[in-house]
């Protein structure tokens, strides 16, 4: 089924991606309409233009594939599924998602996999083949965020200030060399041994797949792996009332 | 002797001859304050780990015991009370952030004991409510301001989305995690009983309540803990929790220890690890992006639930609501300064926010002046304490009101505030499987059926004496209250004559 988004309310294209019986829809022409596949399982979606915010929203198994861009919130307590942006992402990419994955081809905002969680068999990944904002998982709990770089220059960071803050839980891997000025002293850092490039290596072949890039190219590269020093970062903060 | 070394602040009198050295304080008090000293053959008591929750003396079986307030005291100071000077010395030994539980214990106003309400005499006839229809029942939603017909005339069915309560009350929001199995399990159970609503809290939903579904609130909060598309599907509504009155414009740490297997699995995070929600939600910065998540809550339910939000009662309360009413929410719950909690900062929660009579005065007020009263319902909480200030929450514009404390004190709870410390003896704010079986659900639901409609009865006589016979035409009633010793400025906030105009 193909739908053509031109002038056509969220609500609307949201409601005939629900009702349609077909497990692969393509959406044409699609400008900044929100909630796209929010809550949706059980189909694929072929999405060319700009969808709008909050883009897959407690996915629930979908697969969604932009041809373009995605703006704020794509993902937000995502639950499971996959969302592919051969393009560029918004602010809050996976905010608090449980499960599935997020490939971005491009650049995120701030505020990627902030909350992430992990539960069970549910461990979600984010891959960012361009750089990410301020805040990259901020408050973490739990799954893996993937770094590349891919356009970054020799000597610059891939990711903006305050990476990880408030981090406890899961791991960032950042293919870069040197560890951001203003690193956490709540943090862990290490460069990526064989046991941890092992754990990311699907992940980035499948980046490389999705979005055509050269395997090797990415991967002989120094990847840094930060984790928290703590599951209980405020433990010591508070002292009960007697 | 250290510095920090201060003579308990309760007393355990202990009457000798009635003491038969049972020994059920000791095995009832899980703080370990009571003790045997088989020397002796006498109870012993280590006073200073009381804190005041009468277990032991509710159990006492020859009635021994009592608690009394010491009166130990420090040099008389007005300007440093007692509670202050310890509080110093604490901070001084630990260099941590003081922490305490309920709502705000502090002599501010409580306004609702300022306001009484009108009865008629003469002019017009009260109502009996033993014998003509009183109708309590009440619906929560966006009101459509125009009636529609089909072509014959008949009208057409309002499509909103609504909760009904049998009564304006709704159980507030308390997670699992901060308090027990056995006490969600009471408030679950009494809710489908008397058609009313509890509330999840931030802490998921528990797979074995999913039957309680149509008496649920399912809520959404920044951590977004256990939240997926069942959940928002369970519940008969969706609240996206932005703040809490005990504790407005912080999030909530739940700690690692408090994290174990059944809490983890409701919550959907690892066993042991922290449970932090960040302060804000970090996709809402601002009126339009609440708007946002209001609508991928109602893309994600099929626009079948109705969406509240609720937020603490602050300076701006008047204008945040009137911005909330805007951005598609169906219901605002608004928290009053003195709302309980599980653990909160103590200086947060005795120092921030402002009164639920004064926020919900105002709200209401505004709401009208903007001519968007119709298209949202109020919820008002944060200390409703009584049938009386639940009709005059109602008075002062509420659609209903939320009690949490109130429920808590029906399934047993002394107001100890001692929940941030995880021992309650009562077998409420728990998770330790040796005193939350103390709490039998059985027993828990019936008290808080008894609870509801005791007050709900109270409701129908208050109303029937002012000879009024619906919560519908009480709601904003202003003219059914009156200040007593209230400043001209309060009343004109609060929309009320002085008690003799």
């Amino acid at each position: 089924m193909v739908i053509d988004a031109r002038n056509m309310h969220f609500k609307d294209l949201n409601e005939s991606i629900r009702r349609s019986p077909d497990a692969s829809i393509e959406i044409q022409n699609c400008c900044g309409q929100r909630y796209i596949g929010c809550g949706l399982s059980g189909k694929e979606l072929q999405i060319y233009g700009t969808p709008g915010n909050a883009l897959g929203a407690y996915l629930s198994g979908a697969n969604l594939f932009v041809h373009g861009n995605g703006q704020d919130a794509a993902g937000d307590t995502m639950d499971g599924g996959s969302i592919y942006v051969d393009g560029l992402l918004g602010d809050a990419a996976g905010y608090a998602m449980r499960g599935g994955s997020i490939y971005v081809h491009g650049n995120v905002g701030y505020r990627a996999g902030i909350h992430m969680k992990a539960y069970e068999e549910k461990s979600p990944l984010l891959v960012v083949g361009g750089e990410a904002g301020s805040f990259l998982g901020e408050y973490q709990a739990g799954g893996t965020i993937i770094v590349l770089g891919l356009h970054t220059e020799k000597g610059r960071l891939p990711v903006g200030n305050f990476c990880g803050m408030g981090m406890h839980g899961g791991s960032i891997y950042l293919r870069a060399e040197t560890l951001p000025p203003d690193f956490s002293e709540r943090l862990l850092s290490r460069e990526a041994s064989e046991e941890d490039r092992s754990h990311i290596q699907p992940a980035v072949q499948e980046f490389c797949r999705a979005f055509g890039e050269d395997f090797e190219t990415v991967w002989n590269a120094c990847f840094l792996v930060i984790t928290p020093n703590s599951q209980n970062p405020y433990k010591q903060l508070y002292a009960a009332e007697q | 002797m250290s510095i920090e070394y201060i003579y308990p602040e309760f007393e355990v009198i202990r009457h000798p001859e009635r003491c038969i050295g049972c020994r059920i304080c000791e095995q009832q008090c899980a703080n370990g304050v009571h003790s045997f000293d088989p020397k002796s053959g006498k109870m012993l008591a280590d006073e200073s780990k009381c804190v005041n929750c009468h277990r032991c003396v509710a159990l006492c079986p020859v009635r021994a015991l009592k608690i009394v307030k010491s009166d130990h005291t420090f040099r008389p100071n007005s300007n440093w009370p007692d509670s202050i000077i310890r509080q110093v010395y604490r901070q001084a030994g630990t260099g941590g952030v003081l922490l305490s539980s309920m709502g705000n214990p502090e002599p501010y106003p409580i306004y609702w004991d300022k306001l009484l309400i009108n009865a008629s005499q003469v002019t017009n006839p009260s109502i009996d409510p033993l014998r003509e229809p009183m109708e309590t029942r009440t619906f929560l939603g966006r009101k459509t301001p125009v009636i529609r017909r089909d072509s014959e005339g008949r009208l057409l069915p309002q499509k909103s989305p609504r909760l009904e309560l049998s009564t304006p009350i709704l159980f507030s929001a308390m997670s699992y995690g901060s308090i027990s199995y056995n006490a969600h399990a009471s408030l679950a159970a009494a809710a489908k009983e008397l058609g009313i609503c509890y509330n999840t809290g931030e802490g998921g939903l528990h797979k074995d309540f999913y039957v309680y579904g149509p008496n649920t609130i399912v809520q959404v909060a920044s951590g977004r803990f256990g939240v997926h598309k069942e959940y928002l599907n369970a519940g008969a509504a969706v609240e996206i929790k932005i703040g809490q009155g005990a504790k407005p414009g912080i999030g909530g740490h739940l700690p690692g220890a408090k994290i174990v297997e059944d809490v983890s699995r409701t919550r959907m995070i690892p066993e042991g690890s922290d449970a932090i929600s960040p302060a804000p939600h970090h996709d809402i910065y601002s009126i339009e992006d609440l708007h946002q998540l209001v609508f991928s809550l109602k893309e994600a339910t099929g626009y079948t639930k109705p969406i509240i939000v609720k937020v603490a009662a602050v300076h701006n309360i008047a204008a945040i609501a009137s911005g909330i009413a805007r951005s598609g929410a169906d219901i605002i719950a608004i928290d009053g300064f003195r709302g309980g909690t599980g653990a909160a900062p103590t200086r947060i929660r005795d120092t921030i926010g402002i009164p639920i009579e004064l926020a919900l005065a105002a709200v209401d007020q505004r709401l009208r002046e903007e001519g968007i009263r119709g298209d949202v319902s109020i919820i008002a909480g944060g200390s409703i304490r009584s049938s009386a200030d639940m009709v005059k929450a109602i008075a002062l514009g509420a659609d209903a009101v939320y009690i949490g404390t109130a429920a808590l004190l029906a399934l047993g709870c002394h107001l100890c505030r001692s929940c941030h410390a995880g021992r309650c003896n009562w077998g409420i704010a728990t998770q330790r499987p040796d005193l939350v079986k103390r709490l039998d659900p059985e027993t828990g639901r019936q008290r808080l059926v008894n609870l509801v409609q005791a007050w709900t009865l109270e409701i129908k006589e208050i109303m029937g004496g002012m000879g009024i016979n619906s919560i519908e035409a009480l709601r904003g009633n202003r003219l059914m209250l009156r200040g007593v010793g209230l400043t001209s400025r309060e009343l004109s906030i609060l929309g009320v004559k002085h008690a003799g105009e």
